[in-house]
């Protein structure tokens, strides 16, 4: 008999369970192990809050409103902050990178700032603006256009001469060529960028927010912290984390429908 | 100093007189003077780093640090050695992407259908065999009705067997479109198969020509190729003994 070098002898085949499953032991491991600690009196309440506690607190938060009041304040700063960063990142990168004046006149500058840590312009941007919400969207938007500034830039400095070449041949003018040939290229780079923005954003929000907010899920921390309750702040905490998966899930289908036409390689 | 003396011309495919071309001191085309016919097969045969594609891409207008005169068709089209489709289109956008106006399907499937890739217009580049895309070139590089078609090297990155198909289909496109053709290739049994004309290129100068009588399509194993292709590979300064 011979027998295939995929199958196992016999005619049975292992089943392997699904990925998603897989993928979900190792939160649910750690979130049990918490709970455990905390029932057996390991953890204390002060330390950190058991799950439970969480869970009825987020519930509580939720029918008196609170909840929503602050993901729909800190949701709308880093959605303002993303759209006057990453707009001003889009047409910066398309000057530099199209440009040579451009990149003269705009990179140079840029490539200096970009060494400055944002959150260390906290201080600075209190003096100018205040403590309103001004100073939180410019900062957001600050630390968002970097990273795709750079990561645009070099996309769009990155085109297959090749291609440009033909283009060139096919009689493109220069601006059919930056609209079919430089800026298809460029999108890659340009998704990678918006991703390391988005990522960067929630980051930003949290110091953001620590600058006497009103409202927020950086708000409902600070005041948690002058209570102690470490329900809340763990909640907040949840809140941010699933707050950037949404982001980043909708980064993934924009790559899904920009990027079909690249064969990706998936892993084994 | 650079000159650019592009023109365009109706009479002839191609009139190149007294080129030359230098990267820093090292002169690569020397007062070369070239004429192709309209609907003439010429191939350019030479070994590597003879100038034979500088002179095509010159000729493309891809190059324009010159000096002499170079008038070219204006409708001119050229196929590189690497198929170069824009991977972002599908193969039948990238067929009409020179051309005016709205992307034509129609247009695109009609190109497609003469190199016989109908099945595959639908599709990204990258799915494509090395031959396919090169076909998809060659519809690209036909759908314009080009005075002239530069063919740099276009059957080199194919397997053997793809290459004999590509040869045969682009004998068969030169007979329906009747465009001047400029082949440049190393390969001098292509050159004898293709070409009306052979020219050998050597140290930046056309060293020899040959005119090829021989009728179409050609056997590889007539005597008179064979003879015609042991004087090509002596001039190229390769004996067969």
């Amino acid at each position: 008999m011979i027998v295939g070098l995929a199958g196992t002898p016999g005619g049975k085949r292992r089943r392997h369970p699904p990925r998603t499953l897989v993928k979900a032991i190792s939160p649910i491991v750690l979130i049990l192990a918490w709970y455990i600690a905390s029932e057996a009196g390991w953890l204390s309440r002060h330390t950190l809050a058991p799950p439970t506690d969480v869970l009825s607190k987020a519930g509580e938060l939720i029918s008196n409103g609170e909840l929503q009041e602050a993901i729909l304040a800190s949701a709308s700063r880093v959605g303002l902050g993303l759209f006057f960063g990453l707009t001003a990142a889009v047409i910066a990168a398309l000057i530099s990178g199209l440009f040579r004046v451009g990149e003269d006149v705009i990179d140079a500058p840029i490539q200096m700032l970009r060494t400055v840590p944002v959150v260390g312009l906290i201080p600075l941007l209190i003096i100018w603006f205040g403590i309103g919400d001004q100073p939180k969207l410019i900062l957001i938007a600050l630390g968002v256009f970097f990273p795709l500034y750079l990561n645009l830039f070099a996309g769009i400095r990155g085109t297959d001469p090749a291609l440009i070449e033909a283009g060139r041949t096919l009689g493109l003018s220069r601006f059919g060529l930056v609209r079919h040939v430089v800026l298809p290229a460029a999108i890659p780079n340009g998704l990678v960028g918006l991703r390391y923005s988005i990522g960067v954003s929630w980051l930003i929000l949290v110091f953001a927010e620590t600058i006497n907010a009103t409202t927020g899920i950086g708000y409902l921390i600070n005041e948690a912290r002058e209570f102690f309750q470490t329900d809340t702040i763990v909640l907040c905490l949840v809140l941010y984390a699933i707050l950037g998966l949404i982001a980043d899930i909708i980064v993934r289908l924009l790559e899904r429908v920009l990027l079909a036409w690249r064969p990706t390689f998936t892993g084994t | 100093m650079a000159t650019d003396l592009h023109r365009h011309v109706s009479v002839g495919a191609v009139r190149v007189r007294e080129l030359n071309k230098s990267f820093g001191d090292h002169r690569v085309i020397r007062d070369l003077d070239l004429d192709i016919q309209p609907g003439e097969f010429v191939v350019l045969l030479g070994a590597s780093g003879c100038g034979k594609s500088t002179l095509l891409r010159i000729l493309a207008d891809l190059d324009r640090d010159i000096t002499g005169s170079v008038e070219v068709a204006t409708r001119r089209a050229v196929s590189f050695q690497s198929p170069r489709l824009m991977p972002w289109k599908k193969v039948w956008r990238n067929v009409v992407l020179g051309l005016p106006g709205k992307p034509d399907r129609q247009r695109a499937e009609a190109a497609l259908a003469e190199v016989g890739m109908t099945h595959r217009s639908d599709v990204w580049p990258k799915v494509l065999s090395g031959g396919e895309a090169q076909r998809a070139s060659l519809a690209r590089a036909l759908v314009g009705e080009p005075d002239l078609l530069l063919l740099d090297e276009p059957f080199s990155a194919l397997d053997a067997l793809t290459r004999l198909t590509a040869q045969a289909l682009v004998a068969d496109l030169w007979a329906l479109h009747q465009c001047a053709v400029l082949l440049v290739t190393h390969d001098v049994e292509e050159s004898v198969k293709l070409a009306d004309r052979v020219l050998v290129m050597k140290d930046g100068v056309i060293a020899h020509e040959a005119r090829v009588e021989l009728p179409r399509p050609r056997d590889v194993t007539d005597p008179a190729f064979v003879a015609l292709r042991a004087e090509l590979l002596g001039h190229l300064g390769v004996g067969v003994h």
